[in-house]
């Protein structure tokens, strides 16, 4: 089903964080971005859809002014609003807005850290833009900070701080069929494995709380109003987001799940994991039914490699990109 | 990232060089007393009480550099003296065996069960002495009252803040290659058969259920491995069966140990590009740790740069032999003739 082509190096190998990869298309110029974490340092690779140019960049987590030990980046993630693309790093020491091409900061927010180390971790992780004019970031704490971003320029300002979570937020998403008709259109994910539904706005409103059984939630997305889990143990729920209602349960993994995608337009869903797989499964929703099914259309083995990154490249799933723990290339994948 | 891994590396990696100087103790056929003498001495400086308290402190992990220096010292707290390549082999070695045993962990809690392991057979090596035996079972109830509390996610976390420490490290081991654990390449074999980890169910089934939660169907789908169900938990407590034998001396069965170096001016090269920037407290770690490691006084500015490195000339070094040796044996003079086990690394 699919073929592998041609890896894009990178400067540095990619860390073993949660969703390591980055990607964001960008059709009028023909290129797409792609960005992956090392240690304290984002790498940002710009490609041509020829595949004939290929730029690089590099990002370091800001520290502030009194030299302290280095500040970790947890994620990065592009975020796609309405008005404008922004590329989010969130690290021990705080959260860094740029404009999607890396080229300038627009913003920064330092978190609380304390004087001594705590023996809870304090780092900021989970990106996720929210309906027209929102990026939220989640914290160690479970704390959940909202960003009202205007549509130019870096008058972006902290709105709200969402208290619901009691683990650490792991990941979040927004719902990306681009329907009107759902009405959650956030879902965010912690370390027990809990997993809340959001309608945003001006005050974001609490629709559901999914209870979670004990097991980190590593990754998660949000399409027709079901929510997409990867879990610890390897497993993938699909919950309706607003009921809780568990539609389907997959053993998928061997191993912790480390990154989850879904293409928009045609419904297929990327799952990678520290066992070595990519798998691709399509989702059918019947509304009428109000069913879900889900059928295992490949397996990729990345040998001797534990992903930690895999994104498609488009929004119908006709190529995807995986990174790998120490590996220093992004490996795509294309349908044949 | 996590404020609680430092103990878990030091432990792990203190019972990997215990590992391999018992098995060279034993190679060189170093008489028993003095091999004894040897672990003993070690041991006990691993296990100070002073050094403990500090390391279980929340705290970042320390650079490469700083941790490198604490075992330095550490492999020094005895009468035996290792020149630098001698160290440098052992280190890699130490390292490399733990970065193995890390990725390899099926779930991220096994790495306390992989610690385990560890203060198991070091358990062992002192259950004549009792007074280093009661250090260690201190140890054992402060490990327990540390991790054992701490949730998947929360050992995920210290898991990959050890995978960043690790990262890049490619260090070909003789007896990994022979093993073929690790490839030519220094990269590790992840097999995508056996056990599946406790908790974790061979993959393959997908479950459609109705919105009043009763199954729909049920299908399988081809994981294009070999996997078989989990075997059962090992266990948390200070006795007990781990079940996982990563951890566990690999150099039990006296095979000859070395390692390539090869393949490593790339990954140091790769290494030293990230960590460029000076780090100013760099020289408080390793202050610190001397201090704590060798009974040392704060280094002046000046002094505390990698000539460390170069063990025999530094003069400290007898006070730290004097520090540590049980027996009152303070004399450097002593050390230099007989029981010199210098020649003793050359194997690795």
């Amino acid at each position: 089903m699919y073929h592998k082509e041609k890896s894009i190096q990178i400067k540095n190998s990619a860390s073993a964080l949660y969703n390591n990869l980055g990607v964001l298309r960008i059709a009028p110029r023909r290129l797409t971005y792609f960005t992956v974490v090392h240690a304290n340092v984002v790498n940002m690779v710009s490609a041509s859809w020829d595949g004939l140019n290929y730029s690089h960049r590099q990002l370091q987590s800001k520290e502030p002014n009194v030299a302290t030990s280095t500040s970790l980046i947890m994620q990065a993630a592009f975020c796609a609003l309405p008005s404008r693309d922004l590329l989010v790093v969130t690290s021990q020491k705080g959260i860094q807005m740029y404009e999607s091409d890396g080229s300038i900061m627009v913003y920064w927010h330092a978190l609380d850290t304390p004087e001594t180390p705590t023996e809870q971790a304090v780092f900021a992780r989970g990106i996720s833009a929210a309906w027209e004019n929102y990026i939220c970031v989640g914290v160690s704490s479970g704390a959940i900070l909202v960003f009202d971003v205007p549509s130019k320029g870096s008058n972006i300002t902290l709105s709200e701080v969402l208290e619901e979570h009691k683990e650490s937020i792991t990941d979040m998403a927004s719902e990306c069929s681009g329907s009107q008709e759902c009405i959650a259109n956030l879902v965010t994910a912690d370390d027990g494995g809990s997993l809340c539904v959001w309608k945003s706005g001006e005050e974001f409103q609490l629709l559901n709380k999914i209870p979670g059984f004990d097991m980190s939630c590593s990754s998660v997305k949000l399409w027709k109003g079901t929510v997409v889990a990867g879990y610890g143990t390897g497993q993938i729920r699909l919950y309706e987001a607003v009921t809780g209602i568990l539609h389907a349960e997959v053993n998928a993994h061997a191993r912790w799940i480390y990154s989850l995608d879904i293409a928009p337009f045609s419904g297929l869903l990327l799952s990678a994991a520290e066992d070595s797989l990519v798998r691709v499964w399509l989702l059918t929703m019947t509304p009428e039914t109000n069913s879900v099914e889900v059928a295992h259309l490949h397996n990729e083995c990345v040998t001797d490699t534990q992903i930690c990154g895999a994104k498609f490249c488009d929004g119908d799933g006709y190529a995807f990109a995986v990174t790998g723990y120490d590996l220093s290339e992004i490996i795509r994948y294309v349908q044949s | 990232m996590s404020s609680r891994t430092l103990p878990l590396l030091f432990i792990n990696l203190g019972g990997e060089m215990l590992y391999i100087l018992d098995q060279r103790l034993r190679a060189q056929n170093i008489p028993a007393d003095k091999a004894k003498k040897v672990m003993n001495d070690i041991i006990t400086t691993m296990f100070n009480k002073k050094f403990l308290e500090e390391l279980f402190k929340p705290q970042e992990l320390y650079s490469k550099k700083a941790l490198r220096t604490v075992f330095d010292r550490l492999a020094h707290a005895s009468i035996m003296r290792l020149n630098q390549a001698s160290m440098d082999k052992l280190y890699d070695l130490m390292t490399m065996a733990f970065k193995y045993q890390v990725l390899l962990c099926p779930r991220p809690k096994d790495i306390l069960l992989v610690s385990f392991n560890h203060m198991d057979a070091i358990k062992d090596f002192v259950k004549d002495t009792p007074t280093i035996l009661s250090q260690v079972d201190e140890t054992y109830r402060q490990l327990i009252e540390m991790y054992t509390p701490l949730s998947h996610g929360e050992f995920q976390l210290i898991r990959q803040t050890l995978l960043i420490f690790f990262q890049d490290m490619h260090i070909r081991v003789s007896i990994f290659l022979k093993d073929k654990v690790q490839n030519s390449n220094g990269r590790f074999v992840l097999p995508t058969s056996g056990p599946v980890p406790h908790g974790t169910q061979v993959p393959s089934l997908i479950r459609i259920f109705s919105c009043t939660g009763e199954e729909l169907s049920r299908q399988q789908f081809n994981n294009g491995g070999n996997y078989n169900a989990a075997l059962r938990e090992g266990s948390f407590e200070i006795f007990g069966d781990r079940v996982t034998k990563l951890g566990t001396n690999m150099y039990s069965v006296s095979r000859p140990v070395e390692t390539h170096m090869s393949g490593t001016s790339k990954s140091s090269a790769q290494h030293t590009k990230v960590n460029a920037a000076p780090n100013p407290l760099a020289k408080e770690e390793l202050n610190l740790l001397a201090r704590l490691m060798g009974g040392l006084e704060v280094q002046k500015p000046g002094n505390t740069d990698m000539s460390l490195y170069d063990l025999q000339a530094n003069a400290e070094l007898a006070k730290i032999m004097g520090e540590f040796t049980e027996s009152g044996d303070q004399s450097p003079g002593a050390s230099s003739k007989g029981d010199d086990l210098l020649a003793m690394m050359d194997g690795l």
